[in-house]
């Protein structure tokens, strides 16, 4: 992997050549936040972003997406592929780490050829977070304030320039095809460490242990009351869920045109806090309770999707703690887990 | 495993010609189905269907017929309780409906032959047991004694009957049958299906059960074989969730870090016990 240079005055430029061929979104201001959006224009794309509302899990794994277009007669179906290229621009490290889990988990067993193809068409831009966003992310516990792979290209904020680390050979093309940019000389190579290594500190550790230690903590937590605790206090309004980057769980649903006869298959992110999410044919619900469903959510993040995928299932970005109604937030409750473990 | 040819989705379904309805209950109905060009399902017992109408929504089906009895059908006995079932028994003989699959890990045929089986399914547990019993039955001198203990809430809901009266007949097959609730019409057992096992002495060692059926009929039904020192592995059960997508992606069928739709529907109890959230 190589590292190059692009001076910002070249960044423009950049990003217009790229519209010519790509579809870019990237952070854009919304109101006092920010969510990933259409850019149309270099000036909508805001790199110093701190979060975004909602991850850019939304342009590989849409909030709705047609699996298939079908006719009603003879049941004739024609699967739907969105292969459109496109750029997400400015991604964070914790979301890079996300959609890498998410790569796994669509490729792992019967391959998922509706994300596979969107992700096989999307280029990945990060950028390098430099100062924590707020006080609900966790990355430096999650091992995600970093990232060395995951990216096509990945940018570091010099000042008067980005560092772009070159992770893929589509990478590498997109740079010499569309940004001026040079070779990084010895002292860019140097400022760019520096950078790195100041930026460190400047980061808190959020849990009171390593977050690679959380499946070992969440195998001796299924009994602790603090699930019962949570039952008291969530909503179970699944916004957790729907802000989540490495939430995947979808419902699937026809929609169907007025004289039935044409109609898409289409699936929706779905929420596993909703009370109806694990209700069967014959009426029995097998997580009933929101002690139960909320232990769930904990679990997939800290444990199931570990031992299944090994990486862990929450990249720290804090999304849903921001989202939560009630504060219930990931480092609450695992620090709470840990401490019931240490007294 | 999906034999079906999938076109570039495992989310299309194939379609496949309803070739003949039979009403078992007021509740349930028999669907044979045919799929396109002979092809056979080639599913193994305890596999199930995703089975689609289209502009209704897709629903899991347990395969209810033998892989031993295919001849290019496969049959699907469906309870009518939500929107697709419900639409599912509305269609004559003749109608197309879409399938994915076989899914899911059935039972390990090839693991029971040479031991005793015990099966003990309740109500609808019956239509995935079946696919079973039917195989044994067909294969009847590789397996040792055949024991099944099939309890229904009432007569009128006892499915298979025919199937049921020529098991009775058989002198290979120790069969018994109870009511939760009996009526004028019915002069065999009466009470919960764990009343039957008193019947019946097995040799521990060399049996494995098959038990199928709602939640709390586990509980009790497992108290009665463990008691009776089956092995935990050789206690096999079919668990019901909500299998979405049937190829481990959208969560709904998960029972604590399992997708039911992957490692299940068939687990034996040593794969279950201490999984909370299994039954």
């Amino acid at each position: 992997m190589s590292l190059r240079m692009i001076d910002k005055g070249s960044m423009a430029a950049f990003v217009s050549n790229l519209l010519q061929a790509y579809e870019v979104v990237g952070p854009r201001a919304k109101d006092s936040q920010y969510a990933f959006g259409r850019i149309t224009d270099y000036d909508q794309l805001r790199l110093d972003y701190n979060t975004t509302i909602l991850p850019p899990k939304k342009y590989l794994l849409p909030q709705e997406e047609v699996l298939f277009t079908f006719q009603t007669e003879g049941m004739s179906a024609a699967p739907v592929f969105d292969t459109r290229p496109r750029v997400i621009f400015g991604v964070h490290t914790c979301d890079i780490h996300a959609l890498h889990l998410l790569d796994a988990v669509f490729a792992t067993g019967q391959r998922d050829e509706h994300y596979l193809e969107r992700r096989a068409a999307t280029l990945i831009v990060g950028i390098e977070c430099l100062t924590p966003c707020d006080e609900h992310s966790f990355c430096k516990s999650m091992g995600t304030l970093s990232a060395s792979e995951g990216f096509d290209l990945h940018l570091t904020d010099l000042g008067d320039r980005y560092a772009v680390e070159v992770g893929t050979p589509a990478g590498e093309a997109l740079l010499a095809r569309y940004a001026a940019n040079h070779g990084a000389g010895e002292s860019e190579v140097g400022l760019l460490d520096k950078m790195l290594s100041e930026k460190w500190p400047r980061f808190s550790y959020r849990l009171d242990f390593d977050g690679n230690e959380l499946p070992a903590l969440m195998a001796v937590s299924y009994k602790n009351p603090i699930w019962k605790e949570l039952e008291g206090r969530c909503l179970a309004c699944g916004s957790c869920n729907l802000v989540c980057p490495t939430c995947y769980c979808f419902d699937v649903q026809d929609r169907v045109s007025m004289d039935r006869k044409t109609g898409e298959r289409i699936r929706v992110w779905d929420s596993c806090q909703l009370a109806e999410f694990a209700r069967v044919g014959s009426g029995e619900n097998f997580r009933k309770t929101r002690a139960e469903r909320q232990r769930h959510r904990f679990f997939r993040k800290g444990k199931y999707i570990p031992d299944m995928h090994g990486e862990l299932g929450c990249v720290g970005c804090g999304r849903c703690a921001r989202a939560c109604l009630v504060d219930i937030t990931p480092v609450g409750v695992w620090n709470a887990l840990h401490k019931a473990h240490t007294a | 495993m999906s034999p079906i040819p999938t076109v570039g989705s495992v989310y299309v379904p194939s379609p496949a010609r309803v070739a003949k309805v039979k009403a078992l209950t007021v509740m349930e109905k028999l669907f044979t189905i045919e799929l396109p060009w002979g092809q056979s399902l080639g599913h193994q017992p305890g596999q199930f269907v995703e089975v689609s109408l289209f502009g209704i929504g897709e629903a899991p089906i347990s395969i209810s017929s033998s892989p031993s009895r295919s001849n290019g059908v496969f049959e699907l006995c469906v309870r009518k309780v939500g929107d697709v079932t419900g639409a599912l028994h509305g269609l004559e003989e003749g109608a197309t409906i879409g399938v994915r699959g076989p899914m899911g890990t059935g039972f390990p045929v090839e693991k029971f032959r040479g031991k005793d089986i015990l099966f003990a399914p309740g109500g609808l547990g019956l239509a995935p047991a079946r696919s079973l019993i039917n195989q044994v039955l067909d294969e009847r001198g590789s397996f040792g004694r055949v024991m099944i203990l099939y309890g229904a809430r009432n007569p009128a809901e006892l499915l298979f009957k025919d199937e049921l009266e020529a098991w009775r007949q058989r002198s290979d097959v120790e069969f018994l049958v109870t009511v939760d609730r009996s009526d004028e019409s019915w002069t065999g057992n009466v009470g919960v299906i764990t009343t039957l096992f008193k019947h019946v002495v097995v040799n521990p060692r060399n049996t494995v059960a098959v038990t199928i059926g709602p939640p709390v009929m586990y509980r009790f039904v497992l108290m009665e074989l463990l008691g009776k020192g089956i092995p935990e592995r050789q206690i096999w059960m079919s668990l019901e969730r909500r299998m979405k997508c049937g190829v481990g992606k959208c969560g709904h069928c998960q029972i604590n870090n399992l997708y039911c739709c992957q490692q299940g529907p068939a687990f034996n109890y040593a794969q279950i016990k201490g999984v909370e959230e299994a039954i």
